[in-house]
């Protein structure tokens, strides 16, 4: 019997998937075990999160300008005014559970918040944050 | 009756039912075609905005959309290549056939284009854009309530607040 190869696909995908699908918690100790590598003391901080999202880097936006201040709550984007579901797990399951899409939105957001890349520090800061919100 | 009179009655029927059918036709051009379906075209293109119909840009707009997506209407909308491409080639292959372009260089905003121009201004007075729940012509749902369907038929038009008088 040939397999088809749309089935063969599904079975490869299944086979990495659990490899790339994480916790909010497994990313959090991630970025903080890379942040270590530059300063040992380092020790991820809710309250440094929580003003670095609300902050303004130099630009116009803030990480709060779509998601609000209440990561608990849905947010509204800024140019757009599309919806955007809540940014913290414990309102919104699916948010922190894929690597691929931890990876992309912290790339374009902090290039549109901060007009840099975040570093891994700020990035557990952040989810401190989150992690905390309801 | 006059028989005459009679089969001039009957033309002038079957004229106005080909004509409102023809109507009804060029209509669903625009309005009523259903959005091919691509999974990856949706949920990337839809995160911030809704997915825009691949009809509404011609291959030489969405080529140069796709181009420069970090830095996409004032927002880094990077994709990676691989995902970036496959999309490019779905939009490439669903693209309108009208031309987009303005002064020899592809348009990137749906809303310039003259089809939306003219689909859009007499409908939508400034008043009704600046309205909470419209906001941007960006915001397709806020009136075409079946935007994220990938619908939007005249009949499916509801605009916040009523329409304009």
């Amino acid at each position: 019997m040939r397999i088809p190869p749309f089935v063969l696909a599904a079975f490869a995908l299944a086979a990495v998937l659990p490899t790339v699908a994480a916790t909010p918690a497994q990313f959090l100790d991630a970025f903080a075990r890379e942040a270590r590598q530059a300063d040992t003391a380092f020790a991820a901080s809710a309250a440094r999160g929580r003003a670095f999202f609300s902050a303004s880097h130099g630009g116009e936006w803030s990480c709060a300008s779509c998601h609000t201040e209440k990561p608990g709550t849905p947010g509204r984007h800024a140019a757009t005014g599309k919806a955007i579901s809540p940014l913290a797990p414990a309102a919104n399951p699916d948010r922190f559970t894929s690597a691929g899409k931890v990876e992309k939105w912290f790339r374009r957001n902090c290039n549109d918040v901060a007009g840099r890349a975040c570093t891994a520090g700020e990035k557990a800061d952040v989810l401190a944050w989150l992690l905390a919100a309801k | 009756m006059n028989p005459l009179r009679n089969t001039l009655r009957l033309a002038a029927m079957y004229a106005i039912a080909a004509a409102c059918l023809a109507h009804s036709f060029s209509a669903h051009a625009d309005g009523g075609k259903r959005v091919p379906d691509h999974p990856a075209w949706k949920q990337e293109c839809g995160s911030c905005h809704v997915a825009y119909p691949p009809r509404l840009l011609s291959a030489d707009s969405w080529r140069a959309v796709m181009a420069g997506l970090d830095r996409h209407f004032g927002a880094d909308a990077s994709l990676e290549p691989a995902a970036r491409d496959d999309i490019l080639a779905f939009l490439e292959r669903n693209a309108g056939r009208r031309d987009t372009s303005a002064g020899g260089r592809p348009l990137l905003r749906v809303t310039q284009t003259r089809w939306f121009v003219k689909e859009h201004r007499d409908e939508v007075p400034a008043e009704v854009l600046r309205r909470p729940d419209v906001k941007s012509f960006a915001n397709c749902g806020a009136c075409h309530s079946g935007a994220d369907r990938g619908v939007y038929a005249e009949r499916d038009i509801r605009i916040p607040g009523g329409r304009p008088r």
